[in-house]
């Protein structure tokens, strides 16, 4: 009986630790995935090589628009979220 | 005017917004998601958003008939799940089967993809993306349907989010004309680099 109640705790502990740490990894992992598409692919971000490019050409770059969307949501949406969820985890029995 | 391409890659950033979007209500849960009330209201107006993003592309991408009625198609359907989840998050909609709006957007969408491209998978890079897209929505609209079915399950819910996720990769490795697998047809004109 003891070790039951002693363990239970400690489950749902990790089960919520588990759930921030994957919130807070994927913005950063979105942002880390562009990152690597830009080393490998340098060729596709026509910043690096302005000359003669059109506009729509050097605005338009995929890598930083992957990077962009990752980082807009680690700063504008996660911060809530997590607050949220720990106020959730907080209330729970 | 941009090139397709780039409108491919603006079009796949609103995907993986919308599967970041998803995959975070999935790993938190629904109701931590809908604590606060724009959140709930976030992938149903991005969804939107990009549905009414889709007619100016179609208007103005004219290159042949089908391609006006697909983009057409698209922005109908994206509008339509957009507004039908928009309402069900306000409670100004409050029967569960609105969350087959967007079941009939991934089946729109993905026979849209597969009629529109008329060359063979290995014609050049573009061609095999909108077979792989058809048929990948086409498959993944049982996530969707799933998560209508059941709203609690994780497996649907991961499903639905990573499948808009797959969807932003395959938006993102379009080209206008590039080769596939080392597959170029020499019909399908110059690669730019």
């Amino acid at each position: 009986m003891t070790q039951i109640a002693t363990e239970a705790p400690r489950e749902t502990y990790s089960r919520r630790s588990a759930r921030a740490y994957v919130l807070s990894a994927l913005g950063p992992v979105t942002v880390v995935a562009g990152i690597v598409w830009a080393l490998l692919q340098p060729y596709r971000l026509t910043f690096l090589h302005p000359r003669d490019q059109g506009f729509w050409w050097l605005l338009v770059e995929p890598q930083l628009l992957v990077m962009l969307v990752g980082a807009l949501f680690h700063f504008l949406v996660v911060p809530s979220l997590l607050e949220d969820l720990n106020e959730f985890d907080e209330e729970e029995p | 005017m941009p090139p397709p391409e780039h409108v491919h890659w603006l079009f796949a950033s609103g995907f993986l917004a919308l599967g970041l979007f998803l995959l975070a209500e999935a790993v938190v849960g629904r109701e931590v998601w809908r604590k606060r009330r724009w959140r709930a209201y976030l992938w149903p107006s991005t969804m939107f958003l990009m549905g009414l993003g889709m007619w100016p592309v179609m208007a103005f991408f004219t290159s042949s008939t089908l391609h006006m009625l697909a983009h057409g198609a698209w922005a109908e359907v994206m509008m339509l799940a957009g507004a039908a989840e928009l309402g069900l998050a306000s409670g100004k909609l409050r029967s569960p089967l609105w969350r087959l709006a967007i079941v009939l957007a991934f089946v729109v969408t993905g026979a849209a993809l597969l009629v529109h491209e008329q060359n063979d998978w290995f014609f050049q890079r573009s061609a095999f993306l909108h077979h792989l897209l058809g048929w990948t929505f086409l498959v993944a609209a049982v996530f969707p349907l799933g998560r209508a079915l059941r709203p609690r399950s994780a497996v649907f819910a991961s499903g639905f989010a990573l499948a808009f996720v797959a969807v932003a990769v395959m938006l993102y490795s379009d080209r206008d004309v590039a080769p596939v697998f080392g597959h170029l047809s020499p019909m399908a004109g110059e690669p730019h680099r």
